[in-house]
């Protein structure tokens, strides 16, 4: 048991060590060496974070051919350290009417419902925060206060453009949790476990291959889970100012937008724990433990970047059509799939791993196939009733 | 007194405190965020009892779901969130007299049961609670005609729900 094995396990050891010796008792010490390891997750979260605003900027400067932050640093590196010293002397200001305590806590709990998803995330194969055995229903859990934290900004502003918002948003969020749960019990049945280091360590082979349409759906739910475009008609800044931040400024304002980047990085990451192996990459994650690291924070950073190609290049979509979507496409279509994935699971046990997988990726296939097929004949048939009736007005 | 008890002391004091607030508070959207509050409380408390899935779905359900509905309640059918009037009805006395008899019934009830001095049997190194709950909930020795009756009558809530909401042309 090496330090490049497990770095934590030997630096916790050499901190008790530490601590015994000065004649602290070991339950002490071990609560003060728990406390130190989420302050250093969380540190190099924010550090993180920090940075995400600089790749933010610079990709969608990519994607709209533009040049983006260029000025402050290298590569304009050190601009979103600007931004941050911009947003701490701004005037902290509070709306007339505002219900203040609701309204100061509102960013808080969105910041944490993002920072709490990294207890469960599986950095290495033995650096976890927890692993719980209902890693995949905690996912849900910390976007039920995400959720919470949205609807208490915007009621809280006593902005009607806010708590438009924050409606929109929470109806976006309630509605796609469902299909974002059922996509998350696919892992659950490959792996037999909810926990996520469980379902990393049973991906030998990656389950985007296996159910690359649950997958797709997961994507898609995290999107809007995220609120970002084509999602976005919860900040709308064309016809809402800013949505439910919109009376947020200063560090306020940062937190929501800090906590929306982290949170979209999250979400890349859960993405390739779920679908794509997370720490795990040819047996890197064997080696060392810092690889393994490495090997999930890229797989992360791909996720990330998906997302964002998906936010800059669609166009926001109205709120009744989403919420058809939702409800009429793709809560029936994951149930479906949810149902043939079980099913499939049970005829399949016990036969080679090559016609396992082939039969779990054409059962997928032939199911979205039926799926965009049913839903091109229905809107062929609502096309010819709009024509229809456009005739009847003309003659 | 152990670090569990503290603990257990603190969130206990947090959920009876967040409840009373429930109650008490004259603006219905904060009682919802004290509502809030309380059922947090409630999943800590499962959570000290070593049971995650019940705290995980005690957020998801009643936090994520239910409040949500709650607070969508009060502010799309109430203009102003303030309730004036008075707080007790006439029949403050029976609930009071109610709430004393169940305290002083619970009171004497425990006093003769020895389950409060005895400490939990540790759970087995490798003890799953989780898969044991799925094969329970699914198994015909234990809970799965409970459980088939449950999704039945949530199925009939959903279908009551469409056809009560169902626009017919």
């Amino acid at each position: 048991m090496s330090f490049w094995k497990d770095p934590l396990k030997v630096a916790a050891d050499w901190l008790m060590s530490i601590f015994t010796g000065w004649g602290m008792p070991v339950v002490a010490a071990n609560i003060l060496i728990g406390f130190l390891g989420i302050f250093l997750l969380i540190a190099l979260l924010m550090l993180l974070d920090i940075f995400l605003v600089w790749v933010e900027r610079k990709v969608v400067s990519r994607f709209q051919d533009r040049i983006g932050p260029n000025r402050v640093g290298p590569f304009g590196l050190i601009q979103p350290f600007a931004d941050i010293i911009k947003l701490i002397i701004k005037e902290d200001t509070t709306p007339g009417g505002a219900d203040k305590v609701v309204y100061n806590i509102a960013p808080m709990l969105s910041m944490m419902s993002v920072l709490i998803l990294w207890a469960v995330v599986p950095l290495a194969p033995r650096i976890i925060g927890v692993d719980l055995n209902i890693g995949a229903l905690y996912i849900i859990a910390a976007g039920a206060i995400g959720t919470l934290s949205i609807i208490m900004a915007g009621w809280s502003s006593n902005n009607k453009f806010a708590l438009i918002g924050a409606f929109r948003q929470v109806a976006v969020m309630v509605s796609f949790e469902i299909p974002m749960l059922s996509t998350l019990l696919i892992p659950t049945i490959f792996a037999g476990s909810m926990g996520l280091n469980a379902i990393t360590e049973k991906q030998d082979i990656w389950f985007v291959f296996l159910a690359p349409l649950g997958a797709l759906i997961f994507l898609i739910a995290a999107i809007a889970e995220l609120g970002r475009a084509p999602f976005d008609m919860a900040e709308g800044e064309s016809e809402l100012v800013a949505g439910y931040n919109t009376e947020y400024s200063g560090m306020k304002f940062g937190m929501f937008y800090a906590g929306e980047l982290l949170h979209a990085f999250t979400f890349g990451g859960f993405w390739s724990i779920l679908f794509f192996g997370g720490y795990r990459f040819l047996g890197l994650e064997q080696v060392s433990a810092f690889l393994a690291i490495a090997v999930i924070l890229f797989k992360a950073f791909i996720g990330y970047w998906i997302i964002m190609w998906v936010k800059y290049t669609l166009l926001r979509i109205r709120i009744d059509h989403m919420l058809g979507f939702n409800w009429k496409f793709l809560t029936p279509l994951s149930f479906t799939l949810l149902m043939v994935i079980a099913l499939m699971n049970a005829l399949l046990a016990g036969t080679p791993t090559l016609v396992y997988t082939l039969g779990m990726f054409l059962s997928n296939v032939v199911l979205g196939w039926i799926a965009l097929e049913i839903a091109r004949s229905y809107s062929r048939k609502e096309r010819e009733k709009m024509e229809g009736m456009k005739k009847v007005v003309t003659t | 007194m152990t670090g569990e008890q503290i603990v257990f002391l603190l969130v206990a004091l947090f959920t009876l405190g967040s409840g009373f607030m429930v109650v008490t508070t004259r603006n219905l959207v904060h009682a919802a965020l004290w509502l809030v509050s309380t059922l947090f409380g409630v999943a800590v408390t499962y959570a000290l009892l070593n049971a995650p899935f019940l705290a995980v779905v005690q957020v998801v359900v009643y936090i994520g779901a239910i409040a949500i509905l709650f607070i969508f309640a009060v502010m799309l059918t109430r203009k102003d969130m303030r309730d004036q009037g008075p707080q007790m009805n006439s029949n403050w006395w029976v609930g009071a007299l109610l709430s004393v008899l169940t305290f002083i019934g619970l009171f004497f009830l425990l006093q003769g049961w020895n389950g409060l001095s005895k400490t939990a049997a540790d759970i087995p190194s490798g003890f799953d609670s989780i898969s044991e709950l799925g094969n329970a909930l699914v198994s015909p020795t234990a809970y799965v005609l409970p459980f088939e009756v449950a999704s039945v009558l949530l199925v009939a809530a959903l279908v009551g729900a469409v056809y009560v909401a169902f626009n017919r042309k």
